[in-house]
């Protein structure tokens, strides 16, 4: 009886202990591509690689749309067709905004017919709301960007808002799985002088970010790996 | 810088944006507030309280020759009020400072010290030092009135998004322009 206990446990120690070394394995394997995809961040594209790119705007309550409106005036937008603007569901007036302005390219002659959507995402948390009921609407909030980034796979272009975390790191996920379909671009509101906001700051320190720009000259001091651009206002 | 007169007035336009901030509007409708501004030639006090709780009395015209105020609480664009007004009082919101700083009018910014982490003071001082505007809290405000040179305030040159938007075309492999 004895000798029969003790082959059973062996057996499970060593069915437990090849399954450890199995997980230890992928955990290292996962760490060391996570790095990779990090510290090779920020690699251009070959010149010509397209035509045009679909591209996700993130916009934001507060100064952060006028930003990235003041940002896209300048774009040719032939190279950035599809577009996507992207607003929280209680940011009532950017989406707005953005078709105010996109209405208003629609007179230049070189604005091919684009494909323009205007979605609202769920935001992880609004502010105040309990931290119980924030578990759900960040999983929420998270599948909605998943569902978004498989869908259309842009190029994204971001300045600030918490809106943008979740896209950016699916984005960035899916770059550490090998799927390298969205670069981001993620310029600094021009409102953050010496310090970076909460999101700058992830997808600076995380390397997420593909390009990182600062308006103001204090903040290139303290993050060096970002283009210093001046006041987009 | 542009002088805001129309049929003999001379405007004080206050915003608070999308915010609440009766610290503000309370200081800007104090005695000693209307009295400098009385004093320094304005004849009207306009009022966008936003989210506020606070209304403050409405003064009518012409009455003994003290501060014309009145107010009200959202539009859709404030634009033109800022166009038609000789000094602009505005909350720290990027959005208003620059849409102000681009219209070219003298503006006063008045910091929130209610709000948790104040970073909107960062962009008010910095503006200050490169001498766009004045930057005050809702007690200093009288203060910063008596000691304001609008004269001396330095036109703001709007930035543009060209370098970022060269950078990025580079990044996707356009040709340069």
């Amino acid at each position: 009886m004895e000798e029969h206990h003790c082959c059973f446990y062996s057996k499970m120690l060593s069915r437990f202990s090849s399954i450890s070394s199995f997980m230890l394995i992928l955990v290292i394997v996962l760490v060391v591509r996570v790095l990779y995809v990090m510290y090779q961040c920020g690699k251009p594209f070959p010149k010509g690689a397209s035509r045009s790119f679909t591209t996700l705007i993130v916009l934001g309550s507060g100064g952060h749309t006028a930003e990235m409106l003041s940002l896209l005036s300048v774009l040719r937008m032939d190279r950035f067709t599809p577009r996507f603007y992207i607003a929280a569901a209680t940011d009532h007036m950017s989406l707005h905004k953005a078709r105010s302005f996109e209405h208003s390219l629609a007179d230049k002659p070189v604005a091919k017919e684009a494909s323009l959507q205007y979605t609202q995402i769920y935001r992880s948390r609004e502010v105040g709301q309990s931290y119980v009921t924030s578990v759900w609407t960040t999983i929420l909030a998270t599948v909605h960007a998943l569902w978004l980034m498989i869908r259309i796979r842009p190029q994204i272009l971001c300045n600030g808002p918490g809106t943008c975390i979740p896209l950016c790191v699916i984005a960035f996920l899916f770059k550490v799985v090998g799927i390298r379909w969205s670069s981001i671009f993620y310029v600094e509101s021009v409102a953050r002088v010496r310090k970076l906001s909460l999101s700058g700051l992830l997808l600076y320190k995380l390397r997420i970010a593909d390009q990182f720009f600062v308006q103001w000259p204090q903040l290139q001091k303290n993050y060096p790996r970002a283009h210093y651009v001046g006041c987009l206002m | 810088m542009e002088d805001g007169e129309n049929d003999g007035k001379t405007l004080v336009f206050v915003t608070v944006g999308t915010t609440s901030f009766d610290a503000l509007v309370k200081a800007v409708v104090s005695e000693n507030v209307k009295e400098e501004l009385h004093k320094r030639g304005y004849t009207h006090l306009l009022i966008q309280m936003g989210r506020g709780i606070y209304s403050p009395p409405k003064v009518c015209d012409g009455a003994d020759g003290s501060l014309a105020v009145d107010y009200f609480t959202f539009s859709s664009s404030i634009a033109d009020y800022i166009r038609s007004a000789s000094l602009v009082i505005s909350h720290a919101g990027s959005g208003s400072i620059f849409e102000t700083l681009k219209l070219g009018k003298p503006l006063i910014v008045v910091v929130n010290e209610d709000l948790m982490d104040n970073h909107q003071c960062e962009l008010a001082e910095e503006l200050e030092e490169r001498k766009h505007l004045y930057c005050a809290r809702p007690h200093t405000l009288h203060q910063t009135l008596t000691k304001m040179e609008l004269e001396s305030l330095v036109r703001y040159a709007p930035g543009d998004g060209t370098p970022v938007a060269r950078i990025i075309d580079r990044f996707l492999g356009f040709p340069d322009d």
